[in-house]
């Protein structure tokens, strides 16, 4: 330990595992140190199923659960969306070839009470249950506008400056309902809230062509999930990072990050060993004077023994109950994953409940979504506080990354991430660094 | 689960074509007991007496061919990460095969060897076929770790054994071939998702389903 880095990564959570790779492969020398034994921090899927009940403090699972080494559980639900940043990043980073992933076989949207399947192109969109006859045909118009829509060619953009008018005035130009609004901004456009509708309509349309090619790639979903669970991620990324040179420590404490001349970074302290560095990338539960807490997440893990009614028996699913069904500011996000995936023991599914903490009972908040799910045989809530980083960075060299947020796939994550990178480095990465130098693996 | 592909293996003179299975093979060992070399050397036929520690290459594949079937290897190195105990469980998954590697000049390492032989067994799925491989065998004058002793360590765990040398390339090819013929390539063997639809990620994706040597 005792040498000089270019760069400590503090944490093994999936965004400072990217970054490690991401560092490493731009020849960077990197010492990557976690104070857990385990890899993902706040990432990880915990494996047996009994450390997951030691780690809420529940009686041991009894023998209807199975294995115990056969479940993978997240502690943080996020899907991956097919065409998104973060498949894109596995792909040029030769990481994919670690993992093997499965589509999400169905996205559902909550209206009135029930579920109906998320309308993604015109047939789809006249035959769903969600809108009536006439409302039907002005989305569909609206849904070819998108489609056919064109960053480049102001032509598609039909009289409509989608960079300076905001998105209510796209919705209002076709004229859709406030139910119609309502499931495209949540649950095509993946919107947490409502704020979305007054900034400018472009950030949407992306959005939600972002949805419709993710939809091509592989069908049924949008959405991909990996085998074992969210918590090979971080691991993918780290044997990446190794792969180029960096070094791996588990189970070491950190006792200090070493500040020199003006605040600036110069080496990580455990026990009586000092890691030199030039700079220091880590989550913020390694630098809690260094940032702020900006809200709560509430997730609640449901172990069931069956699968979630009115979604066909789906395996794995997405569920968004838009804020104003049940009158909320933001949505609740249901997802479920299942033996299929490698997470659970045969003929078990784990359910996710979340959404951001609104009130002062946070347990209440999250009820239509449990209400959704039938009967749970074991349930897990957990609140967390969501922090910002306070330090940019530029004086320091200490680069801190968000917490995850409540939303249900990585696209926020992988933003965090390249905006830290550009901060660290002062370049976008270029992905055609690894592209080439990995062709010579392939034999 | 091993991953044929028919077809996959063309025979210009049209003989009858042999399947192709599959398999993920882990190394394991000590630092600088020589995994690396021993893969360099099967993979490339080549041999660098002052080999780097693992970068870089973390991921080769190399085929032998047994009667009827091409057993094509996956072969993935520990890039490291063993170095302060700090592989990935990740690296185990869905492993078939798995070579743990000593160096016979160096007791600890044999030491180590067996901790990582129950780390599989604890780690990996019981169907995994285990080898022993006391390498650098050319430098026997400076033995520590005798022949016998191995042998009857493998014999009780029921892995395979051979001294290996990455720098004559004795043993290198027998090794892999002796892993080649222990494998069941009748049937899933265990391990590698278990379920059927799962797929890697590629460019221009089409969904590729694996499925099983039949």
């Amino acid at each position: 330990m005792d040498e000089e880095y270019d760069a400590i990564v503090l944490g093994t959570g999936l965004k400072e595992c990217i970054l490690s790779g991401m560092l490493s492969v731009s020849g960077k020398k990197v010492l990557h140190i976690d104070r857990n034994k385990y890899y993902g921090g706040e990432s990880a899927s915990i494996t047996p199923l009994e450390d997951l009940f030691a780690k809420f403090n529940a009686p041991p699972p009894d023998e209807t659960y199975g294995r115990g080494r056969d479940w993978n559980v997240d502690l943080i639900p996020k899907f991956l969306m097919a065409n998104g940043l973060l498949v894109k990043l596995l792909i040029h980073t030769g990481v994919t070839r670690y993992l093997e992933f499965k589509s999400v076989e169905g996205s559902y949207v909550y209206k009135g009470g029930k579920i109906s399947k998320v309308p993604v192109d015109q047939k789809e969109a006249l035959a769903s249950d969600l809108m009536g006859m006439f409302e039907k045909r002005r989305f569909r118009n609206f849904l070819i506008y998108v489609q056919d829509f064109q960053e480049e060619d102001a032509k598609t953009w039909k009289d409509f400056d989608p960079s300076t008018a905001n998105m209510q005035s796209l919705y209002d130009k076709f004229g859709l309902d406030r139910n119609t609004q309502d499931f495209t901004g949540h649950a095509l456009a993946l919107y947490l809230d409502d704020t979305y509708l007054q900034q400018p309509a472009i950030q949407t349309i992306r959005r939600i062509k972002l949805y419709s090619d993710s939809l091509a790639r592989y069908g049924k979903s949008p959405y991909l999930y990996p085998m074992y669970g969210l918590g090979e991620l971080p691991q993918g990324f780290a044997r990446l990072s190794a792969i180029y040179g960096g070094t791996y420590m588990l189970d070491k404490p950190i006792d200090e990050i070493v500040l020199g001349e003006g605040g600036r970074v110069i080496g990580v302290k455990s026990g009586n060993e000092i890691a030199k560095c030039k700079q220091v990338y880590c989550d913020p539960s390694y630098v809690p004077d260094r940032v702020r807490k900006k809200g709560q997440v509430i997730r609640c893990i449901c172990l069931l023994d069956h699968p979630i009614s009115n979604t066909k028996d789906a395996l794995s699913t997405q569920i968004i109950i838009p804020q104003k069904q049940v009158g909320r500011h933001s949505d609740i996000y249901v997802s479920l994953v299942s033996y299929t995936h490698q997470v659970a023991a045969k003929g078990w599914f784990i359910a996710m409940v979340s959404t951001t903490v609104e009130t002062n009972d946070p347990e209440s908040e999250i009820k239509p979504g449990l209400d959704v799910l039938g009967p749970v045989r074991q349930k897990f809530v957990s609140v967390s506080d969501y922090y910002e980083p306070t330090d940019d960075g530029s004086q320091s060299q200490i680069f801190i990354s968000e917490s995850y947020d409540a939303t249900t796939h990585f696209e926020t994550t992988c933003l965090d991430v390249l905006k830290i990178y550009k901060r660290g480095t002062d370049e976008d990465f270029d992905f055609s660094k690894v592209k080439v130098e990995l062709g010579e693996e392939e034999q | 689960m091993a991953t044929n592909r028919t077809g996959g293996a063309q025979r210009p003179n049209g003989a009858p074509q042999t399947k192709v299975c599959q398999f993920k093979l882990v190394l394991l060992g000590e630092s600088a007991v020589g995994k690396s070399s021993l893969v360099l050397r099967f993979v490339k036929g080549q041999f660098h007496e002052y080999q780097e520690s693992t970068i870089g290459a973390a991921f080769l594949t190399q085929t032998v061919c047994l009667d009827d079937t091409t057993v094509k290897f996956e072969i993935w190195d520990t890039a490291g990460q063993e170095r302060y105990h700090s592989l990935a469980p990740m690296y185990y998954r869905g492993a078939q095969a798995a070579i743990v590697v000593y160096d016979i000049t160096n007791q600890d390492t044999f030491g180590r060897a067996k901790n990582w032989v129950k780390e599989l067994q604890r780690q990996a799925s019981p169907s995994i076929v285990i080898a022993l491989a006391g390498n650098k065998s050319d430098l026997a004058a400076k033995r520590m770790v005798e022949f016998e002793e191995a042998q009857a360590y493998a014999d009780e765990n029921g892995l395979l054994f051979m001294e290996t040398s990455a720098k004559t390339a004795m043993n290198v090819n027998d090794i892999f071939l002796a892993i080649a013929n222990k494998l069941p390539k009748s049937e899933s063997g265990g391990g590698a998702g278990g379920a059927g639809g799962a797929r890697r990620l590629a460019d221009g994706d089409t969904p590729r389903a694996s499925s099983c040597c039949k």
